[in-house]
């Protein structure tokens, strides 16, 4: 009796809280999602239906309209192959240079290395925004410590505009966020055991092919999320993106100055008249195309995504 | 090639010491040349008066004029400065808290979790950027908040939540303290999204025996939460808490006023000592708040 009881109590509990969990996730599910299904249902409506008390979620006049709209005012073929060239340039790079140090800092030590480390470490600490100026200069008036000025006779090279200080910054691992990557990659070979790289040495490879053959293949899951991190990262930046590049069609400038454009176009000049729930329309329009290919991509990789990053070594 | 670097007559520890240096090198490059000439030329113009010109820069010494201007005749620096510093120490503990409260949710067993996982990380895909930016200018969305009723509940929500909290005898600070995070439910959430997957990843590496230890013992779900679960993951709060720290840099009030200063009025002085007030600031607050959680910290090992 009192046995039976002391279950059921136990039941009990478990289905509040149960229910409690559901609630909770689903709420905040609801929180997250929210602001995505906001655009695709506004995306769809028609003009009209702005002013209509009767729609709420789904339109009453489907139309592309706005598609249409903003895919013209953002040249957004154009600014999709310039964003995902971009990002999948820097992408790789980061990933190749970051793995590379990540694993001399683990596993190749040599003197002074701890003091470089401290180096990765401040990078990571001190905010972007205090280096950007000279950085900017730097780019702007591109000599490379009076080295291109002896090869063009007295010429140095304005990088602004080009992809060169993504390619630069990424291909020696001093990119968005790479810090953070160095320090994952290195904490993920730190985690791998010295035994195998040790059968590798005795079995005659070496330090170069033990680090192809025997440590990359191994530390896919801390790869993976290198890869979709810079990814993501680099395609939402407006950091450095609206600074080096401002007038090359990428998503972040094109996003950025969609508003200014779309006013012009609809009611030319900045004065405008043009109805600001309009605007405010095609502009959600614009955000949806912007994210759209990588919220495709998420779909596609998400529970690797999940899983990878549960397996890589940020936990150390 | 092999002769001249004299790698075959190498001890294997000198090999893989310059192997080491090998790899390392392309950092090495960019972080002299993209971190540290940047930062001392930073530091440099800071405490210079900066004239640009056709020429390039004319850099005259003026010592501590551009924090002096920074500090007491800049009408918003100041003001940016509190903002920033202001919604670092409210937001952080939130978002920690917060995170590794849906860590341990999302590492239960239920229905649909792996859905529930994918959701929740969404925002780290979505949050950033312009998309943050445009999104809060976006009048639609303010407009709908409103009619949609999303508005009404929340403020009903936090109204009422707010009488019944100080019934309760808690006092006002905490309370506003609470209900503004209920508020900002969507900011909170949309930080946490690295978090959450930093404190899932630690959780699972918390030996299953523990648990099944400690129900052998008795102890309930909330006692091995704080017994087990909360002091194995207590070194991930530290990274999480300067994470979270670290994340907030990218875009604020702060960065953009810096921004202005220095590329729409081209005041590359004043620009940068403010650069450094702030960098000073946030160093600030990431040697105080390391220090306190690391007192607080427990490792296994």
């Amino acid at each position: 009796m009192h046995a039976t009881r002391l279950l059921s109590l136990e039941r009990w509990k478990k289905w509040i809280w149960s229910f409690v969990r559901l609630t909770l996730i689903a709420g905040l599910s609801f929180v997250i999602l929210y602001p995505v299904l906001q655009k695709i249902s506004t995306a769809f409506k028609a003009k009209s239906d702005l002013y209509s008390p009767i729609v709420v979620w789904l339109p009453e006049n489907y139309t592309l309209d706005n598609f249409v709209k903003a895919i013209g005012i953002m040249d957004y073929w154009q600014a999709l192959l310039n964003t995902f060239t971009l990002s999948a340039l820097t992408t790789i790079l980061t990933a190749i240079s970051c793995a590379l140090a990540g694993y001399g800092f683990a596993r190749l030590k040599f003197k002074g290395s701890q003091l470089l480390f401290a180096g990765v470490i401040l990078t990571i600490l001190v905010p972007p925004i205090t280096i950007l100026i000279p950085v900017y200069l730097n780019l702007k008036d591109f000599s490379l410590m009076g080295l291109i000025p002896l090869l063009t006779g007295g010429k140095s090279l304005n990088l602004l505009n080009t992809y060169w200080p993504f390619i630069l910054t990424s291909a020696t691992a001093n990119s968005l966020k790479a810090g953070l990557y160095i320090f994952i990659f290195r904490q993920f070979f730190r985690g791998i055991p010295k035994e195998v790289e040790e059968a590798a040495y005795i079995d005659g490879a070496g330090v170069g092919k033990t680090f192809y053959r025997i440590m990359l293949p191994n530390a896919i899951p801390s790869i993976v999320t290198v890869l979709l991190f810079s990814f993501v990262w680099q395609w939402n930046d407006s950091f450095f993106t609206t600074t080096y590049l401002t007038s090359s069609k990428v998503m972040a400038t094109q996003l950025g100055s969609l508003p200014y454009n779309l006013a012009i176009l609809l009611e030319d000049g900045a004065n405008s008249k043009a109805d600001p729930f309009y605007l405010s329309m095609v502009q959600d329009t614009g955000i949806l195309l912007a994210i759209l290919p990588l919220i495709i991509i998420y779909l596609f990789v998400q529970r690797y995504f999940v899983e990878s990053i549960e397996r890589t070594g940020i936990v150390g | 090639m092999k002769s001249i670097l004299r790698l075959d007559r190498r001890s294997y520890k000198e090999q893989k010491a310059f192997m080491g240096f090998f790899y390392v090198l392309p950092w090495l490059l960019g972080f002299i040349f993209f971190f540290l000439i940047p930062l001392l030329s930073s530091l440099r113009y800071s405490l210079s008066s900066v004239q640009a010109n056709s020429d390039g820069l004319i850099v005259h010494f003026s010592g501590f004029q551009n924090y002096v201007e920074a500090l007491t005749v800049n009408t918003e620096f100041n003001r940016s400065l509190a903002d920033a510093m202001m919604n670092m120490v409210i937001n952080v503990p939130l978002i920690v808290i917060f995170s590794l409260f849906l860590a341990v949710l999302l590492n239960q067993k239920f229905i649909g979790r792996s859905l529930a996982r994918s959701i929740f990380f969404l925002p780290v895909i979505l949050a950033s950027g312009v998309i943050l930016s445009l999104e809060s200018s976006s009048l639609i969305q303010a407009v709908n908040d409103q009619n949609a009723g999303a508005g009404a509940i929340q403020g009903l929500g936090t109204f009422e939540l707010e009488g019944l909290m100080l019934d309760a005898g808690l006092s006002e600070w905490v309370v506003n303290y609470l209900t503004s995070a209920v508020s900002r439910i969507y900011s909170i959430v949309s930080q946490s999204g690295v978090q959450i997957l930093i404190f899932l990843a630690g959780i699972q590496t918390i030996s299953p025996q523990l648990y099944e230890a400690s129900k052998m013992e008795g102890a309930t779900g909330y006692e091995a939460f704080w017994k087990i679960t909360f002091p194995m993951v207590s070194p991930l709060i530290l990274v999480n808490s300067i994470y979270t720290i670290i994340d907030s840099f990218s875009n604020n009030a702060m960065t953009d006023l810096i921004r202005e200063t220095g590329f729409t009025q081209f005041n590359f002085g004043l620009s940068s000592a403010m650069a450094w007030l702030y960098f000073a600031a946030v160093a600030l607050i990431l040697a105080v708040s390391s220090y306190l959680i690391s007192k607080k910290v427990f490792y296994y090992d």
